[in-house]
């Protein structure tokens, strides 16, 4: 983990309600795909965690959905200003499991961190299919960026206004695959934990103080024992999940 | 530097900042952080009798100038604790360590002190009767004159280290509280613990925590804080740890001023891992500015 200031480079809108951010400055401590940072906000008491979309070394990317008070200062901001952010944290993913056919499986803003994922499991010469599933076309992202990268790309949406109607395990249940990756809503992740027929990693989400695994506010009990979303996960492997209810 | 340093129930410290209990684990995600030597001492995590996994999820709510936590005293328990956060601590922390304390009957309180008292890390055991976030324990001790007796008179019967009670800011009258810990023998008082609080999610009309209230803490209750701080220490003579929204040199200053002899930091750890280590670099400046030679020369200076 590293704390260090940022500056806004790009803060576009991606469609409704989704916003791609670049934030150029110290991005040593991002190790892995699937970690997120933390940002302060200027009014905002706690940071505000997002997963990182994309990282080299100047430049990290992120794309974030307008959900509250937070999200939506951060879509006001303009090119130029600066932004104290925590890089580094979470665990991320594991790719060195997956076998040589992979499927990520993205819902909504669940969709980012599988992209920096994708890009580092074709960089290892793996084929990887993306599924990418919205609630409707208005809110698709992503599609061409995953395909740029030489993925195989499927696209859901619950109304079938664009791409496969359902949702991203309707488009799962024909394909044949040693792994899978996924993250999105917890309705989701559940269905895909149902529906998927290998192990596989998931990524949850849960309200942080923060962030570096110091407050115990975001442990979920595991298979494994208790585990702080921010700093054990927020990636758990399917065979250590333990849900809710 | 010598003129940082206070003593704290008989022992010595660097200097009056003090990382508060829940804010700062057992020590290990700041040591990767920084050399957590440069603190005068810290309150290790609510530690009791049995572990516990605490309360669901969401535990955690934005506030204004603060925030809410129903953790619920997540904890290894005492004897994982001594086993094997005590020794991990040995190799990142050479100072004495405060050891905090709850339990749900007096008798745990009394075990799991009495098993800390005998670490030679531990400097002081800082038992909190104000935990708002369990229920059949924590707070209700800590919300009667007699019952936060009991669990003083308790713990003293069955250790020989400091014992700093820590209070809840959720009662009518805390120098009665106060009162009744220093006659039942207490070394010390700590406060305040968090402010009873409360928010609702507007699209959901559910409240934000799972379990539905939390304690409140952060800037927003500093002034609650060190009102309490200045009653307690103007009516108990036994020294007082004084925290509450604490996030900066001056509100370490401006406690010391209302009576407290250390000064712990809670919330500000979780948005600013380094606010410890911050605050202490900057003492020196707040001391210059307002003329203070010693830190222990202004302890209830306020006039």
């Amino acid at each position: 983990m590293k704390q260090s200031i940022f500056e806004i480079k790009e803060n576009i809108s991606l469609c409704k309600n989704v916003m791609r951010m670049k934030l150029f400055g110290d991005t040593a401590a991002i190790t892995a795909p699937g970690q997120f940072i933390n940002i302060q906000l200027e009014g905002m008491y706690l940071r505000r965690p997002i997963s990182v979309y994309d990282c080299d070394d100047e430049c990290v990317t992120i794309i974030y959905k307008v959900v509250g008070k937070g999200t939506e200062a951060m879509s006001k901001m303009k090119i130029g200003e600066k932004l104290d952010v925590l890089t580094g944290l979470g665990n991320g993913y594991d790719t060195s499991v997956s076998g040589e056919c992979v499927v990520v499986l993205g819902g909504g803003v669940g969709v980012p961190p599988l992209y920096m994922l994708t890009k580092q499991l074709i960089s290892e010469g793996k084929k990887v299919s993306a599924i990418l599933g919205f609630n409707t076309a208005d809110e698709v992202f992503g599609e061409a960026e995953f395909a740029a990268l030489g993925a195989d790309v499927t696209v859901t949406t619950v109304d079938g206004s664009k791409g496969v109607k359902g949702f991203v395990t309707d488009a799962l249940r024909d394909m044949d695959y040693t792994y899978f990756y996924t993250c999105g809503p917890e309705p989701m992740l559940k269905a895909v934990y149902k529906a998927s027929k290998t192990e596989g990693q998931f990524s949850f989400e849960e309200r942080m103080g923060c962030g570096f695994g110091a407050c115990m506010g975001c442990t979920c009990e595991t298979v494994t024992g208790y585990k702080r979303i921010c700093k054990d996960g927020p990636v758990l492997l399917k065979e250590e999940i333990l849900w809710k209810d | 530097m010598e003129r940082l340093r206070v003593n704290l129930c008989g022992l010595d410290i660097d200097n009056p900042v003090i990382p508060a209990s829940g804010t700062f684990g057992y020590g290990r995600e700041f040591a990767e952080l920084y050399d957590i030597n440069v603190l005068g001492t810290f309150s290790f995590k609510g530690t009791t009798k049995d572990a516990r996994y605490g309360n669901p999820t969401p535990r955690i709510a934005e506030c204004e100038r603060g925030m809410l936590n129903a953790v619920g005293l997540q904890n290894p328990g005492v004897h994982k604790v001594i086993e094997e956060e005590l020794p991990n601590l040995k190799t990142i922390f050479n100072k004495k360590v405060m050891a905090n304390v709850s339990g749900f009957a007096v008798e745990d309180y009394a075990y799991t002190c009495q098993m800390l008292d005998k670490e030679e890390q531990v400097g002081w055991l800082e038992v909190n009767i104000s935990c708002p976030n369990v229920h059949g324990g924590g707070m209700s001790f800590g919300t009667s004159p007699e019952a936060a007796a009991e669990v003083t008179r308790a713990v003293k019967a069955v250790t020989t280290k400091p014992v700093i009670m820590k209070l809840s800011p959720n009662v009518t009258d805390i120098v009665a509280i106060a009162k009744a810990c220093e006659e039942a023998g207490a070394d010390g008082i700590s406060l305040i613990n968090t402010l009873f609080g409360m928010r609702i999610d507007l699209r959901t009309r559910r409240p934000i925590l799972a379990n539905k209230m939390g304690g409140f803490s952060g800037p927003a209750i500093f002034p609650v804080a060190l009102r309490m701080v200045y009653q307690v220490a103007s009516n108990v003579n036994i020294p007082i740890v004084g925290m509450g929204g604490v996030s900066t040199a001056e509100d370490v200053v401006e406690m010391m001023l209302a009576g407290a002899t250390a000064v712990e930091v809670g919330a500000a750890n979780l948005v600013d891992p380094y606010a410890c280590r911050d605050i202490i670099n900057d003492l020196p400046r707040v001391m210059d500015k307002y003329g203070i030679e010693k830190l222990s020369d202004i302890i209830g200076g306020v006039r």
